[in-house]
């Protein structure tokens, strides 16, 4: 058998189901079967993870348009020249549109869920093998759209990655809202569409392809990560992509579903009677889950590593999967916290913020979790260890300005401030790349064969732990220091003149931030070719993907089907040979 | 390994609480080559995929409804007068549609015995297993049947839009035209989904593809078939009496 395991090494293979009968199809040999229109989820999960690598990186540089534009608003830049005030709104949306659609939502889910969610739970491909095939290349296509939106008349939409009416429905309201903002409306709902083809899949996958053994609560808290992330992307993106479709008819059909009777340029517009508020509710409720869809496969992850890394169970395995539950659903009842600003009700704003400051409760139990399995563990602190720790801090410190926003009377001063944008960079940006980075380095290994060098993973995570918290703490204060979010120059403004050096030093830890990513990229594409072999299990774990051959074979156990008699997470067990127990050793069961 | 003592009995594979076995997907082409035994796997597992689908389809028309009745109580500014006044007036729906609906639910019946039709042959399939005989005669094509019924639904939509254009109503003419327009579209769009499903299984069919595959196509395309007439009666009665 693939990857045997020492200890149960022979009592596994006896007891394993026999090989499928005549497998359905031989791997693919052609390089476009293979590779280009793959129905293999290894090779799908791979195509995601390369495609959020190329929207970061362009998100990237956006954004470092946008520091360097901060603190030098008359500078001209070789090749792009000025940047005016509307292409710095135009920098804004699309470097939020493509970061939290092609980077935070593809990478985790569609990246590592599709390569290791049927691996960890023992299947041998999702349930729909072309449907994921057709989620990817929809999610593609929908990131062609949208970078083509730099390309037409107008360039890229400059209204914002909410895409808040009017701005967004009238397309004489400033340059961009043309055929650029018809882009971004056309991939977003092409986004929906592969979003939801690829919720189907894992939630079928998750629910019926199970080896034997392999109770729900047998799962890495990996999987179930991934398993709610898809419920909630199930329910939400369908809002989003209505609302999108309602907003490309206002657009182009003379609808008025947001817009109302209002002046653009001095001119009527021909809509009367739509409400900008309608968008942003289905807006939000989609909007809010899908912060949760960013960041649940990160904490699923961090739960595996800190196990993994302290050589310990996690510590409540079941208030993890309870929790993450319970933010998941609570996660749809509290958009309207993005609306304090919208003149909402004050009754009904109270009720978003108990509701709001009530997901703390669940955060809280896995924040204490995490840190009770670290708590007297035998530490090894390698490079994925390090990233699922720098996510801990950055959820915690990201997530500890969340309780202020909930609150209206806080938020209201607070919500156009920097502040905003310290808080959910942290916690929605940073701490769920740190959960992709800790993902690469923790399954490089057995998906590419090799190690990724721990030394240039070092400086990699130091760089970029130290250099994301300079950053995004100073924008906490610059925030409650008066400065607007959004707005393309303050240098000129007496009462923000102050804030100029903390502008500075935040653009130059940009700099220095992202420099640091270069070295990741090396090490990634080097590791691929010149990493040291790796082992079949470097890092000692115990669950599926670690008992098959490195990297798996096309139908990921070799013609086995594994039989699972333990939970995902036995280390230290009194009596074992060593001190972890695989998932599919038979020879002890958990006593926990 | 000698000093080694299991701390607790070891489960059996067969009782313990786990899934359900993952047997090889179907990998996308004929997927029959697992036979008989994993026929039902594979029918269990479409239509739980089904289930999951509408549930992201029920999505998309709950999203509609909310919009649908927020902008039923949304004021306009009058700029002549400066007041607010409420723009929402009821469209006049035409007759046509109740002879759509008529038709669409008649094909949801026929639909049902293509479902029953398909599986039948699927079964006979396996007929040389001892013990069960099932004939294999010819019968009424229910599924061409219900396409037929599917695409004169679409086309009696597509009139009943003509009418309304005819009568003025436009998608942008009003806020409740608008969503007329909208919402018989959008069903619309699913209903050819369901259409293209059943005419690929009936070239299948044409071609001698295996019949599992088929039987298993039509089963699910008969499920969302039958969750699209009901929609479709939902909508109606949204825009009939919701306003």
């Amino acid at each position: 058998m693939a990857g045997g395991t020492g200890g149960g090494e022979t009592i596994m293979a006896t007891r394993e189901f026999a090989a499928h009968e005549g497998h359905a199809h031989a791997a693919p040999q052609g390089f476009i079967r293979k590779w280009v229109f793959s129905l293999d989820h290894k090779v799908i999960g791979l195509q995601y993870y390369f495609l959020a690598l190329t929207a970061v990186l362009v998100g990237m540089f956006l954004s470092l348009l946008m520091r360097i534009h901060l603190i030098w608003p008359n500078i001209t830049l070789p090749l792009l020249g000025d940047i005016k005030p509307e292409t710095y709104l135009t920098l804004v949306t699309m470097h939020g549109t493509i970061m939290v659609f092609f980077v935070l939502t593809t990478a985790p889910q569609g990246g590592f869920g599709n390569y290791f969610l049927p691996i960890q739970i023992g299947a041998a491909d999702m349930a729909f093998p072309v449907l994921n095939m057709l989620s990817f290349w929809v999610t593609a296509l929908a990131f062609i759209v949208m970078l083509g939106a730099f390309f037409v008349t107008g360039g890229a939409p400059l209204h914002g990655w909410t895409g808040y009416p009017p701005l967004s429905a009238v397309p004489t309201a400033g340059p961009g809202e043309g055929p650029g903002a018809d882009m971004w409306v056309i991939s977003i709902a092409l986004f929906c569409i592969g979003a939801l083809m690829s919720a189907l899949n894992f939630i079928t996958t998750t629910l019926d392809m199970r080896a034997k053994g392999m109770s729900m609560m047998r799962m890495p808290l990996t999987c179930w990560a991934w398993f709610i992330t898809a419920i909630l992307g199930l329910l939400a993106f369908g809002v989003l992509f209505s609302a999108g479709i309602l907003l490309l008819l206002d657009r182009n059909a003379g609808t008025s579903f947001y817009v109302p009777l209002t002046v653009f340029s001095g001119q009527i517009v021909a809509h009367k009677g739509g409400s900008p508020l309608l968008w942003q509710h289905l807006f939000w409720f989609f909007g809010h889950p899908e912060v949760y869809i960013a960041i649940l496969p990160a904490m699923g992850l961090c739960s595996q590593l800190v196990s993994v890394f302290s050589r310990k169970p996690i510590f409540g395995y079941k208030a993890m999967v309870y929790a993450m539950l319970s933010i998941g659903l609570l996660g749809f009842m509290v958009w309207g916290h993005h609306m304090f600003m919208s003149g909402m009700s004050p009754y009904s704003a109270f009720a978003f913020s108990i509701m709001t400051m009530a997901i703390g409760v669940p955060s809280a139990i896995k924040t204490f979790n995490w840190l009770g399995t670290l708590w007297g563990g035998r530490i090894r602190l390698a490079s994925p260890m390090l990233f699922a720790i720098g996510f801990v801090s950055l959820f915690v410190s990201g997530g500890i300005s969340g309780p202020f926003l909930a609150q209206p009377t806080l938020d209201i001063p607070l919500h156009d401030t920097a502040f905003v944008t310290g808080h959910f960079h942290l916690i929605m940006g940073v701490a769920s790349i740190f959960g992709i980075f800790a993902a690469t380095y923790y399954w490089f290994p057995k998906m590419f064969g090799r190690m990724m060098n721990e030394t240039l993973a070092r400086w990699h995570f130091w760089l970029t732990f130290v250099g994301t918290y300079c950053i995004f703490m100073p924008m906490h204060y610059a925030g409650m220091a008066g400065q607007p979010r959004r707005y393309s120059q303050f240098t000129e403004l007496h009462y923000l003149e102050k804030l100029i050096p903390l502008n500075t030093f935040i653009t130059f830890a940009a700099f220095v931030t992202i420099s640091a990513q270069l070295i990741f990229i090396f090490n990634l594409f080097w590791s691929m070719k010149a990493g040291k072999k790796a082992s079949d299990n470097p890092w000692e774990a115990t669950t599926l993907e670690w008992t098959t051959a490195t990297p798996p074979p096309h139908d990921n156990f070799g013609g086995h089907t594994p039989v699972v008699y333990n939970g995902p997470y036995e280390y230290g067990v009194p009596g074992a040979p060593r001190d972890y127990v695989m998932q599919t050793d038979p020879t002890t069961v958990a006593t926990h | 390994m000698a000093s080694y003592t299991p701390t607790v009995a070891i489960d059996a594979p067969g009782t313990s609480t786990g899934g359900n076995g993952a047997l090889p997907p179907d990998w996308g082409s004929d997927g029959d080559n697992f036979g008989s035994r994993f026929f039902d796997t594979r029918l269990r597992r479409a239509r739980l995929g089904l289930v999951v689908g509408l549930t992201g389809i029920a999505m998309i028309f709950i999203s509609f409804t909310s919009a649908y009745i927020v902008r039923q109580g949304l004021p306009t500014l009058d700029p002549r007068t400066n007041t607010l006044l409420h723009d929402w007036f009821p469209v006049p729906l035409p007759r046509l549609l109740l002879l759509n609906t008529v038709v669409l639910l008649i094909s949801s019946v026929t639909m049902e015995l293509a479902r029953r039709q398909a599986a039948r042959k699927a079964l006979a399939q396996f007929a040389s297993v001892p013990g069960v005989s099932v004939e294999a005669k010819e019968e009424i094509s229910w599924l061409a049947l219900t396409v037929v019924l599917g695409l004169s639904f679409l086309t009696g939509q597509w009139m009943a839009w003509r009418e309304l254009a005819a009568n003025g109503f436009y998608v942008g003419s009003s806020p409740s035209s608008s969503f007329v327009y909208l919402l018989t579209g959008m069903h619309g769009v699913h209903l050819l989904g369901g259409v293209v499903a059943l005419l690929s299984a009936g070239v299948a069919s044409m071609l001698r593809r295996s019949a599992d595959s088929q039987s298993i196509l039509v089963d699910v395309t008969g499920w969302y078939w039958h969750f699209m007439a009901l929609l479709w009666v939902y909508i109606l009665c949204l825009l009939e009496f919701v306003h």
